[in-house]
């Protein structure tokens, strides 16, 4: 589904991303762990389509086919959702005419009419219901004023509605408590089926307490250097990542 | 065009003179005598600093007035102008055709309160026309001084102690004929005590000729009385428009006015509070889309002058191509307004490189005990905010219309009827060449 092949990229001359390989299948769910300033947030803007990086060599493959050339719309119309660690507030858009939009854009980039408003609306509210979010929420402005957790939900929100196949989930769990923690891993589980994909960006293991992951890589000066079964989270919960940055140098 | 213009005044003092009592006509010719004197402000002038008239005066306009016979060409059916009313809303309905009031597209009452024209009250009303007349406008500039000298039409609104206008006033000055026309138009609304009045005004220009409105305005608003003034500036790309509005408040009353410039050739706004009765609170917003060559000026000026009084300006700009921006927001606090609070908000966009805004803040004040505010920006279009939505799907052109209607948001979010802020969003989105009734 998602392959990135010896991918080199740099912002302003710094390299961060030195030579990465990932396959990602459908049906998996993937961790991506690694300290601060490892690489993990520009893999997934990287991979999302942001423009400020550039990419040195390698190979960005969806389905088998490159879309390094492709801008993020066109990424997401192919089925990529990137919940973001820090999502932006966009006062005077509501919440459901965001997703009304993004929906309709998807759609119609594939060729499928518009969704009508009353199945959008129901859809909305199934949805809404297994985030445990209440229904006021749909005309609030997006992100606007909302909690660290109210945003984070909203991103799962966005994700179950969009229904993409792959999705990155960049350091969800950063500024959740239990409860939401929770909540949103609740989310995420209930989404995840053999048509899809889960890329889950973290420096801590608590998330995956709650979505058990299939493959766990380690980053480390943008390099996979160690990649595992979800007992490799937990030695890394157990250890830090002290030992990972020694066996490196 | 400035001898032209006084010509005229002479040739028909004796008919202004009929058209309204003598001491208006005394007042005309004071008034066309400064204007004779000072002539049109330049470049040197501090106030038109950055906005130049040249190019606005040089045409050969017509001057329709109430002498000239009615031409054929000025016909105008309601099928012309139905696409600029604000249909969904019930309203009372002045409609001015080149400065001629259209009775038949009109709807006008004298039943609880006066909503009707300026040309009208002349006659009517003299005694509380002369009370009101001129009396914010008599020292400013020469633009003022020449409306003051020719008007003779325009919107009047008087609503007396304690009543609510139930609906919104709708007032439009269209403007049309086969030659540059230039119109005078004048309004005068006084709402006494504990009253309160919403309008929407718009100028439109129904020709492809050069056009250009002077407009002034006179507000009284007496105390715990209140205002809503919606201003719509989304002229053809021929039109121009200069605009002065003269605001007095007295205790307790509160003004909001929206300036929403979207369209129009040239338009310079001059709006002006002065909170003359302790506890006057004025809001003021502005959005401008600039595009084109476009030139949009806006001037604003609060005159802090009893104490306990509040102004709120947040004015937002966008522009793009070669359009050009001005904003220069005065506050004046008097020595007497202690407890003044004064904020002021200018923000802009920036689309394109040759596009570009001159904006300036000047508070003078000379009251100790104030609470004062300022702030102005100047940007671009959020790159990161642009991946967020490009992210989920959303194209670039439809992205950035969604950032910038975001950015606009809190100039035209307290237009209190959900359908006209609709209509005005959905113009934005034309304006940004983008659908926007799917989003909104």
């Amino acid at each position: 589904m998602l392959e990135i092949v010896n991918l080199h990229a740099s912002i302003d001359d710094n390299v961060i991303l030195n030579g990465i390989n990932l396959k990602v299948n459908l049906g998996e769910v993937h961790a991506i762990m690694g300290p601060n300033g490892s690489g993990k947030s520009t893999l997934s803007n990287v991979i999302a389509g942001h423009d400020g990086y550039d990419i040195i060599s390698g190979d960005i493959l969806f389905d088998g086919e490159s879309v390094l050339d492709f801008p993020p719309e066109k990424r997401a119309h192919l089925g990529l959702f990137l919940s973001f660690q820090y999502p932006i507030e966009i006062p005077g858009v509501t919440v459901s005419n965001f997703i009304k939009t993004a929906l309709n854009e998807i759609r119609n980039a594939r060729g499928e009419e518009p969704l009508a408003a009353s199945p959008m609306l129901k859809m909305m509210r199934d949805k809404m219901k297994v985030l445990e979010m209440d229904k006021g929420f749909l005309s609030r402005s997006l992100n606007e004023g909302f909690s660290g957790g109210e945003k984070k939900r909203n991103e799962i929100f966005q994700m179950a509605m969009l229904e993409p196949k792959i999705a990155i989930l960049d350091e969800t769990d950063s500024g959740l408590d239990i409860d939401a923690l929770r909540i949103v891993a609740n989310g995420v589980n209930s989404l995840r089926s053999k048509e899809n994909t889960f890329i889950i960006i973290t420096h801590y293991q608590r998330l995956l307490d709650y979505i058990i992951p299939d493959f766990v890589h380690v980053l480390f000066n943008g390099r996979i250097v160690k990649s595992g079964g979800k007992e490799l989270a937990l030695e890394l919960e157990k250890r830090g990542y002290d030992w990972i940055k020694k066996e490196q140098e | 065009m400035k001898d032209r213009l006084s010509a005229f005044y002479w040739l028909h003092e004796t008919q202004f003179a009929q058209i309204s009592s003598n001491l208006i006509t005394s007042q005309r010719r004071k008034a066309i005598d400064i204007f004779e004197t000072e002539g049109f402000p330049t470049v040197r002038n501090e106030d038109w600093k950055y906005t130049s008239l040249k190019k606005l005066i040089a045409p050969n306009y017509v001057l329709p007035s109430p002498f000239a016979s009615f031409d054929e060409e000025e016909q105008v059916e309601y099928k012309d102008i139905k696409k600029f009313l604000v249909n969904d809303i019930d309203c009372y309905q002045v409609v001015f055709i080149n400065g001629r009031y259209s009775s038949w597209l009109s709807q006008t009452t004298h039943s609880k309160y006066d909503i009707c024209t300026l040309g009208s009250a002349w006659k009517k009303y003299p005694k509380i026309v002369e009370e009101n007349f001129n009396k914010l406008t008599k020292d400013d500039g020469p633009l003022v001084q020449l409306n003051t000298a020719l008007a003779w039409e325009g919107l009047y609104v008087n609503v007396p102690k304690n009543i609510v206008v139930e609906k919104p006033i709708q007032v439009l000055y269209f403007t049309t004929g086969s030659t540059p026309v230039f119109n005078q138009t004048r309004s005068l609304v006084i709402l006494a005590e504990g009253s309160s009045a919403e309008i929407i005004e718009r100028h439109h220009s129904l020709t492809n000729h050069e056009t250009w409105t002077n407009a002034v305005d006179e507000i009284q608003i007496g105390s715990n009385s209140s205002i809503h003034w919606v201003k719509l500036q989304h002229d053809s790309p021929q039109a121009s428009l200069t605009q002065h509005s003269k605001i007095n408040q007295e205790k307790d009353s509160k003004a909001i006015v929206h300036t929403i410039s979207t369209g129009g050739k040239f338009i310079r706004n001059n709006l002006d509070f002065s909170l003359s009765g302790p506890g006057a609170e004025a809001h003021m917003f502005g959005l401008t889309l600039g595009n084109d060559r476009q030139l949009v000026d806006h001037h604003t000026r609060v005159d802090h002058i009893a104490p306990n009084c509040s102004s709120h300006e947040t004015y937002k700009g966008i522009y793009d191509d070669y359009s050009k921006g001005v904003f220069n927001g005065k506050i004046y606090v008097h020595t007497d307004a202690q407890k003044t609070a004064a904020y002021q908000q200018n923000n802009n966009l920036i689309l394109s490189e040759k596009a570009s805004i001159d904006t300036k803040p000047q508070l003078e004040i000379y009251a100790d005990d104030v609470k004062c505010s300022h702030g102005c920006t100047v940007g671009q279009l959020d790159e990161d905010a642009l991946f967020y939505l490009r992210a989920r799907g959303i194209r670039l052109k439809e992205a950035k219309a969604l950032l910038m209607l975001a950015f606009a948001n809190d100039a035209i979010s307290d237009i209190q009827h959900p359908s006209l802020r609709v209509k005005l969003s959905q113009l934005i989105g034309r304006k940004l060449g983008v659908d926007m009734s799917t989003v909104l």
